[in-house]
């Protein structure tokens, strides 16, 4: 970790707002976070909560759709990707910062050999010539856990299986020393004693190549066990956001907490009932004035409707978005 | 759970091998996906049994097997004395009021073309269950059940959000008044906050209605929280079955341990102390499964000239634990554990721990 | 929410509902047996599902989106006039479109240009261009929609038929279907139309072109009962008990309206084409009977001299063509959008 940057990625009131015929989709809410060299981050959330769009911002895809507006800034080693001009953001992409994909089945292109898949990026970003990026794409493969990888790397996509597709996404995200790291999604279609591997593994790629990752997912046990600091999200804003442990033991935010309670654990007794939050996930293009938790919140008062909560701090390293904070602290939970 | 100890449905060797042919014309059979290997299997009247696996397990396709909605190759399907698995038309139409399912997926479950009030509605026309104005009446009462205003009842599926999709669904399997009911993966599409809401749901209905339940999922988590007792798949086969403290807390099946530690639990100190097992190679086709036991090729302590040979029958090895391990007896059986690597090891010497827990009784005790 | 919203949700709620819903479609009683958290009465309206307030039937959304198309609007235009025209042609036909004028001809033998009594002129046998043009859509158009009609009838049993029974059926229809489309068609229509319906005339044309068409169809359709089927709403169907003929005919059919009516556009443009074709070559609609292929036909010799006999005609084709290829693309986008809201 040099002494150039401390930061490594850091958003700052990123909004991403989708033209549809409903009315605008407010996707992303003046979303500002921070990223430090080879650190693991959970984004937390569910479908619609705006991770994805999130992580298509920072890849600087958003720009491409046509009735997208991005505001705010996204700074990476200190530049702002979003004043980019797109063939200087193509330079980040792919080889600063590069992505997996939830569905190894449809991210891989079937009819590109792994060969070719591997070596495109090596040689456009790093200009190697084919045969050194061959070289270096069998290592790779061989790094990530494919056994035999020089005999494989002739192979096409559909000759692996899903685990094994997983790897090869690792390897060729992973191929351009990348130092941002985006995962979304990346266990949600494995079962699960290959998820564990994933995981392991994509934590071992993460310290030995000082990528700081970003695990995009709505699992928290994913997270809790990859991840040092999560950001939860909820209908286009983070909620809260904190080192892993603490936010678990004690969320500061009532989503967080309804989101835990909700969720059986395998190290915990049984319960005739799980808690859960009411309510029905919100519509991005129709949103409460004030906090949009509100509707579904044991808390919520009139304060809470009038004004969304900006992130207050509430210890060190630890944020949320809520009026009623203190109760949290201090330990109220949800009726049972 | 209240059960009376009857079964409801009994599964006796269960098979359902779906031919792979070639020929342009004239098809002939060069192999098979044996997707479903050999169940046998007893559902108690009034339980959730969970039946979990993973994919390619075999166990959405015995849930639709058990529900004749995919036909056996072999074996019988025991519901009240008939035997579905040899019924057909009609006949099968009418013990179809017995059982339902409850789809996976709450996009494709409901026809897009019809209105709520119709996808509800259908069972009970198709049973001829009382004239116009009663079904209406029903369908009303149905929705309000499943905590869907009744009065949508017009709408279409597209105006619904997936887990409200999903209410109507249970609705519909509710109309015919069924005493058994397949969930199959019945949450796994639905958003993490909503998915607490249907299972409870779930459970509700079945206090209210003395349902049985079928609980087909991946979630070992939420099978845990829901179910009577589970069973373990693997290609095709079950490998353990047991009650559900017992399964959890002291798996015997070298399987079902690996499986168990390596579901991770939302709790990042708990996560720091756990080692997932991790199982080596991959997992063996359904075409071509290999000889003897499944789970042999994976299985650390496989022993060769037994596990490769001769296929391990599930048979009880505790009073209400099953097994189907050449290695697994009473008082024995293979502890699995992390070694170097996190590789799954056994240990050499399998001793019983003493303080090992007595499978609960009927009752299904939460802890 | 305006007013006019907020009282009919009142309405509906004092109508139907116990008590006041927090959430919309959702009864705060059964919302989640167990923990709940309460939510305030204004929450109302704020989860957008059913807003209780405009439902949204599929075939009205459709409508909505393809209105928005200006293509395909401009297409269902034309088609309207060119179906009204050609309803019309008796009585707005300035002539009739046999009749074969002297003033229709020079002196030297040759078709008069646009004038006062003949608007697009005449033909080489003096008859009136626009007279011939008009009736010339009935005969286009009449052939065109019911011999697709036709096709159309046969592609969806069969298709049905195979998709959804599969087994020895499906093989049998699938392979003959493959066998036909091998034929080529131009000589199969023209082998048809000078042996066996040698005798000509319109409803025969119809029979060669059916006969000849039903193939696509039957494709497309089958393509489309295989992936329904194979949706979890049938297997529900099925475990109801309901019959075969029953999940066909409501859950099945439905949703084949869309690729029938979006192939059946399509389909009509291509045999019209297919119809001026046959004219063209002479074994379509024969003389005196106008048909543009036909006139294109008999006015090509023409061409450097009098163009108009070749252009009005070929217009023609080519704007009713372009119309209902318009109209097709439009219902095919319009009834695309599969993901509504969620």
């Amino acid at each position: 970790m040099g002494a150039e940057q401390d930061t490594l990625l850091r958003l700052t009131d990123l909004t991403v707002d989708f033209a549809s015929q409903e009315g605008t989709v407010h996707a992303v809410n003046k979303v500002s976070f921070e990223v430090a060299p080879g650190e693991l981050v959970g984004l937390v959330g569910e479908s619609g909560c705006g991770k994805s769009v999130t992580a298509s911002a920072i890849l600087g895809l958003t720009r491409m759709i046509n009735n997208a507006t991005i505001g705010g800034s996204i700074e990476f080693l200190g530049r702002d990707l979003l004043a980019l001009p797109e063939n200087e953001v193509r330079q980040v992409r792919g080889r600063d910062i590069s992505m997996i994909f939830q569905d190894p089945v449809t991210s891989l292109n079937p009819v590109l050999s792994i060969e070719r898949l591997m070596t495109e990026g090596l040689e456009l970003h790093l200009g190697l010539s084919h045969s050194d990026a061959v070289k270096r794409a069998i290592e790779l493969l061989g790094e990530v856990g494919i056994p035999k990888a020089a005999g494989r790397i002739k192979d096409y996509p559909h000759q692996f299986s899903g685990g094994m597709r997983q790897r090869v996404m690792i390897a060729i995200a992973l191929s351009c020393n990348p130092k941002l790291l985006l995962a979304d999604e990346p266990t949600t279609a494995l079962d699960v004693t290959i998820q564990a591997q994933i995981l392991r593994l994509m934590k071992q790629l993460s310290q030995a190549h000082n990528a700081a990752v970003i695990v995009i997912t709505h699992d928290l046990g994913v997270v809790a066990g990859m991840c040092r600091r999560i950001l939860v999200m909820y209908a286009g804003r983070i909620v809260e956001a904190g080192p892993a442990k603490e936010l678990f033991h004690h969320p500061h935010h009532p989503y967080t907490v309804g989101l835990l309670r909700s969720v059986p654990r395998l190290d915990e007794p049984r319960k005739d009932t799980l808690q859960s939050i009411e309510g029905l996930p919100p519509d991005l293009a129709h949103l409460p004035p004030g906090c949009s938790f509100a509707p579904r919140c044991w808390l919520a008062d009139e304060e809470c409707w009038q004004s969304p909560p900006e992130l207050f701090v509430t210890d060190p390293g630890r944020t949320t978005a809520c009026y009623h904070r203190e109760a949290l602290i201090a330990g109220a939970e949800m009726p049972a | 759970m209240s059960t009376n100890g009857e079964t409801l449905v009994t599964i006796e060797d269960l098979r359902v091998h779906f031919p792979i042919t070639s020929g342009i014309v004239f098809q002939r059979k060069v192999g098979a996906v044996y997707a479903v290997d050999g169940i046998d299997l007893e559902i108690k009247q009034g339980e959730t049994l969970g039946l979990v696996g993973e994919s390619g397990c075999g166990k959405s396709t015995t849930g639709r097997a058990i529900l004749q909605l995919i036909r056996p190759t072999t074996g019988r399907v025991l519901y009240s004395g008939a035997d579905l698995a040899h019924l057909s038309g009609s006949a099968l139409r009418k013990q179809r009021r017995r059982m339902q399912m409850i789809f996976q997926d709450p996009y494709a479950s409901l026809n897009g073309r019809m209105t709520v009030g119709d996808i509800v509605g259908e069972p009970l026309l198709v049973h001829k269950m009382g004239d116009r104005a009663q079904r209406k009446a029903k369908v009303r009462e149905l929705l309000e059940t499943v905590g869907i205003n009744p009065n949508t009842l017009n709408r279409y599926p597209h105006e619904f959000s997936g887990g409200q999709r999903q209410r109507i669904g249970i609705a519909r399997a509710l109309a015919v008044e069924p005493n058994f009911i397949v969930c199959d993966e019945p949450i796994s599409a639905l958003d993490v906050s909503i998915r607490a809401q249907i299972i409870n749901l779930l459970q509700q209905l079945q206090r209210e209605f003395g349902l049985t339940y079928l609980f087909i999922a991946h979630d070992l988590s939420v099978v845990r929280h829901i179910s009577d007792r589970v069973a373990v798949m693997y290609l095709g086969r079950i490998v353990e079955l047991a009650e559900n403290s017992v399964l959890y807390e002291a798996p015997m099946h070298p399987y079902t341990q690996a499986l168990l530690s390596a579901v991770p639990i939302p709790d990042p100190a708990a996560e720091e102390l756990r080692r997932p097992v991790v199982l080596t190679g991959d997992v063996p086709s359904p075409v071509e499964p290999p000889r003897g036991c499944h789970f042999h090729t994976r299985c650390p302590a496989a022993r060769e000239g037994l596990c490769d040979v001769e296929d391990p029958q599930l048979k009880i090895v505790r009073p209400g634990h099953w097994a189907a391990c050449h290695l697994i007896t009473g008082d024995d059986y293979p502890h699995i554990r992390a070694g170097e690597n996190d590789v799954a090891v056994v240990d050499d010497v399998a001793e019983v721990d003493g303080t090992a827990e007595t499978p609960a009784g009927e009752g299904g005790e939460t802890a | 929410m305006s007013d006019e919203e907020r009282r009919e949700a009142d309405e509906l709620r004092r109508d139907g509902a116990l008590e006041p819903e927090p959430e919309m479609g959702l009864h705060p009683a059964a919302a989640g047996a167990g923990a709940s958290l309460a939510s305030g009465e204004a929450a109302a309206g704020y989860f957008g599902e059913t807003l209780m307030i405009e439902q949204q039937s599929l075939s009205g959304e459709v409508w909505r989106r393809f209105r928005r198309d200006k293509f395909a609007m401009i297409g269902l235009g034309a088609i309207i006039v060119i179906i009204l025209l050609a309803v019309f042609a008796p009585w707005i036909a300035p002539h009739n479109p046999l009749t074969q004028y002297n003033d229709g001809i020079t002196m030297q033998g040759m078709p008069v240009g646009s004038s006062a009594k003949f608007p697009l002129g005449t033909d080489t046998l003096g008859r009136d261009m626009l007279s011939r043009i008009l009736y010339g859509a009935r005969v286009s158009l009449f052939i065109g929609i019911v011999a697709n009609g036709f096709a159309l009838l046969l592609g969806v049993v069969f298709g049905l038929s195979a998709g959804y029974f599969k087994g020895g059926t499906e093989t049998l229809i699938m392979r003959m279907t493959d066998v036909m489309m091998a034929f080529p068609i131009l000589l199969l229509a023209i082998a048809l139309s000078t042996t066996v319906f040698s005798k000509g005339g319109v409803w025969l044309l119809v029979v060669v072109i059916t006969i000849v068409y039903w193939t696509p169809m039957t494709r497309v359709i089958h393509g489309e009962v295989l992936s329904i089927r194979e949706k979890e709403f049938v297997d529900a169907a099925r475990l109801t008990g309901a019959t075969n003929r029953r999940i066909l005919f409501r859950h099945i059919l439905p949703h084949l309206v869309a690729p029938i009516i979006v192939y059946t556009s399509l389909g009509i443009a291509t045999t019209i084409v297919f119809e001026a074709t046959l004219s063209y070559i002479g074994v379509g609609v024969q003389p005196p009977t106008p048909s543009w292929g036909q006139m294109i036909s008999m006015g090509q010799d023409y061409y450097y001299t009098a163009p108009q006999l070749v252009i009005y005609p070929g217009l023609a084709i080519v704007i009713t063509v372009l119309a209902f290829n318009l109209v097709g693309d439009g219902l095919r986008d319009a009834f695309d959008p599969q993901q509504r809201r969620r």
